[in-house]
């Protein structure tokens, strides 16, 4: 379908592949173009989480519980030095609460490509340096503030990006699997194959997602450990995929079996996999992608929903989802509101997602204006 | 009509059967059962348990039995006592417990349901007819947002909110000296008050995608010769835009409606727990998390029974609004 109408609607030569006619389409998209932009940044930024973050995300230390936000000065003395204040703990004895003021002398200086916490890279190449960060390794910043255990908020919420990131993308790998495997099933073989399939599709669809996600979460035994529960999360995730895919998949193979070039590659006496595969699958690679895209983003959504709950990834996992648990009750978003970050570092991601999935489906559709 | 109808109303036994099948799987994937849990709490306070006890635990409340006898009991027990089980967690029956909870989870759905609509569905033929205003801007960009932002996040954000602001943590659906009163007219206003947190949370995801949905299927109908033809024949502007472009655009949407339906049961799980409603999804969660069986497997099968209302309700709907469809179903009638 694309190539046809590659070919018949845009008549200007040379003659495009379908790839860069979709391609051309897209780049007209600007909220696309940025929400592509945004979303190849973090994941450039997921591999590089521990460069990043000017902490270890798990350093912790009680002097600095609920330490709040330090704003970056660029100038001090009127010379360019940037630095950061620290804070003077008060007590009022009155009402047995602890503030932090400012303190104007507890000045520290800050530098870029900075020695600091010991960390190994991807899990393997051992480093100390951070892109920014104290000049004097024994200091420490929170350009974010602290939690209840005085960890880097800003660390956490970026180690973070790798799991929440990745999750989705895991998911929706095996939702395409499930997805195109059976809906390719089911709109080429057609009759009743196609109607128990498609019948099976809409009782999963009407399930009540969330109790499914629950049920099956709370059946991964609480000592699994992480990795394994990462994976099995991501199966659970990749159930909610699926179905919505395998009907994209099986209406395109329903409406595509009765078009000439299918006619004349059977009668070329192809296999029905050189068919399926060779044939077919390629005509609408770029609705599968802008489906994909959009499905990322909901993963990424019931990620972080499941582990608030306390019942998708835990400790000490460090997810979105994971982090978010810190605000459960009013009292600590009272004290510390700076723990809403991983929340706005969501909503920022799957909107950056979501700008490129609409992008891309609008530009996968060759009759769209 | 009638017989359209009647044909869906035969799809809803045995897809009640798999939910329930479906229900009692789930609940059986973690190891252990209920009294496990239940001996695991006991030891914790010190209490330890011997097999013995446990096992004459297990022959109480009947988990003693192969799974597949435990599901058989509990539907004849249902279908012909009208009895749903018993919930181990509180120790009462659990048509009781889930009594208590389904009044308001039903209000809550059904008043979140009409406002999303009467709200969202003028947003979005606005947007459609006056499109690149700035007004369909700024619903555009809201309605991302509202994709974009978990429910349960935006109910914290609003507690945080009211409660820098106000002073008072808001939570739960009653004032605590109206939470065990009778029904009076203070309990219903002060319902009222609570009710519109959960409200706006639940719709607003609710409201970016019906919005969305009308925007796209309006503009695909705006080019339609048909409503030059309206035009030129004079109809007032709104008019021959209601008429006929509007309610060609319902379309999709109507068929959607299910899952806006189920997508509100289900997102209502999560705020519930955050805001500390006394619905049926804290009941579910909980329910699930401690494996109390009956409770559970009972309240998968309500709402499953929830979400085939709606599916009934948008098909027929979508008879009434498409005379196409309708007319399929009288063909075959005459045929048949």
């Amino acid at each position: 379908m694309v190539a046809i109408d590659a070919l018949s609607a845009d008549v200007a030569p040379p003659a495009q592949s379908p790839a860069s006619a979709v391609w051309r389409r897209f780049r007209r998209h600007r909220l696309g173009l940025a929400g592509l932009w945004v979303t190849v940044l973090l994941y450039v930024a997921t591999i590089f989480v521990e460069i990043l973050s000017p902490q270890a995300p798990d350093a912790y230390s009680t002097r600095y519980a609920y330490y709040p936000p330090q704003a970056i000065h660029l100038f001090r003395d009127g010379r360019f030095e940037p630095h950061v204040l620290g804070y003077k703990v008060q007590f009022d004895y009155a009402s047995g609460t602890r503030s932090f003021v400012a303190d104007p002398r507890a000045v520290v200086p800050l530098g870029l490509w900075v020695k600091g916490d010991e960390y190994r890279w991807l899990g393997l190449i051992p480093a100390n340096r951070h892109l920014l960060g104290p000049v004097d390794p024994r200091q420490r910043v929170f350009f974010a503030g602290a939690d209840r255990l005085g960890r880097d908020v800003l660390s956490r919420t970026i180690y973070a990006a790798r799991v929440s990131m990745t999750i989705g993308l895991a998911g929706v790998a095996l939702s395409l699997v499930l997805g195109v495997a059976i809906g390719g099933i089911s709109g080429y073989a057609g009759g009743m194959t196609d109607q128990v399939i498609q019948r099976f599709i809409e009782f999963l669809q009407s399930l009540p997602s969330i109790p499914l996600w629950i049920g099956f979460a709370a059946a991964i035994p609480k000592d699994t450990p992480p990795l394994q529960t990462y994976f099995l999360i991501s199966l659970v995730l990749s159930m909610l995929g699926w179905t919505g895919l395998a009907r994209v998949v099986r209406g395109r193979f329903l409406a595509m079996k009765e078009e000439e070039f299918i006619k004349a590659a059977k009668l070329d006496g192809c296999s029905t996999m050189r068919i399926l595969f060779r044939h077919m699958l390629p005509c609408f690679y770029s609705h599968i992608i802008a489906v994909i895209t959009l499905a990322i983003p909901a993963m990424i959504l019931a990620e972080t929903s499941l582990s608030f709950l306390g019942i998708g990834l835990k400790a000490p996992v460090i997810s979105w989802g994971v982090l978010l648990q810190e605000i459960q009750n009013i009292r600590s978003m009272y004290t510390a509101p700076w723990l809403f970050l991983p929340g706005a570092v969501v909503v920022f991601a799957v909107l950056a997602l979501n700008f490129l999935g609409d992008g891309l489906r609008d530009a996968a559709d060759p009759h769209g204006s | 009509m009638l017989r359209f109808i009647l044909q869906r109303l035969l799809w809803v036994p045995p897809t009640l059967i798999a939910i329930s099948v479906v229900a009692f799987a789930i609940i059986n994937l973690p190891p252990g059962d209920y009294v496990d849990r239940y001996a695991l709490q006991a030891a914790a306070q010190g209490d330890v348990m011997t097999e013995a006890q446990k096992e004459a635990l297990r022959i109480t409340y009947g988990l003693d039995a192969p799974i597949p006898v435990q599901y058989v009991r509990w539907m004849s027990d249902m279908v012909l006592h009208g009895n749903f089980g018993w919930s181990f967690q509180h120790s009462r029956p659990v048509a009781e417990v889930i009594g208590e909870r389904l009044g308001l989870t039903a209000i809550l759905s059904i008043v979140t349901l009409t406002v999303t609509w009467m709200i969202a569905i003028p947003i979005g033929i606005y947007s459609a007819v006056r499109r690149y205003s700035i007004a369909d801007y700024v619903f555009t960009s809201l309605g991302f947002f509202g994709l974009a932002l978990p429910n349960f996040l935006l109910a914290l954000a609003l507690m945080y909110a009211l409660f820098v602001f106000t002073g008072q943590s808001v939570g739960g659906l009653f004032s605590s000296q109206y939470a065990d009163a009778p029904w009076s007219l203070g309990k219903v206003l002060d319902l009222l008050a609570h009710l519109w947190i959960p409200i706006l949370v639940l719709g607003i995801s609710g409201m970016a995608s019906i919005i969305r949905t009308i925007r796209a299927n309006l503009l695909d109908e705006l080019r339609a010769p048909y409503l030059s033809a309206a035009r030129a024949k004079g109809l007032p502007e709104t008019w021959a835009l209601l008429k006929y472009p509007v309610r060609h655009a319902m379309n999709p949407f109507v068929s959607g409606l299910n899952d806006v339906f189920v997508h509100i049961i289900s997102g209502e799980t999560i705020v519930a727990i955050v805001l500390g409603l006394e619905t049926t999804g804290p009941l579910l969660f909980d329910a699930l998390r401690n494996q109390d069986m009956f409770l559970a497997a009972t309240l998968i099968m309500f709402l499953g029974i929830l979400g085939m209302i709606g599916t009934l309700f948008s098909d027929v709907l979508l008879a009434w609004l498409d005379p196409r469809i309708r007319r399929q179903f009288t063909l075959v009638e005459r045929r048949g």
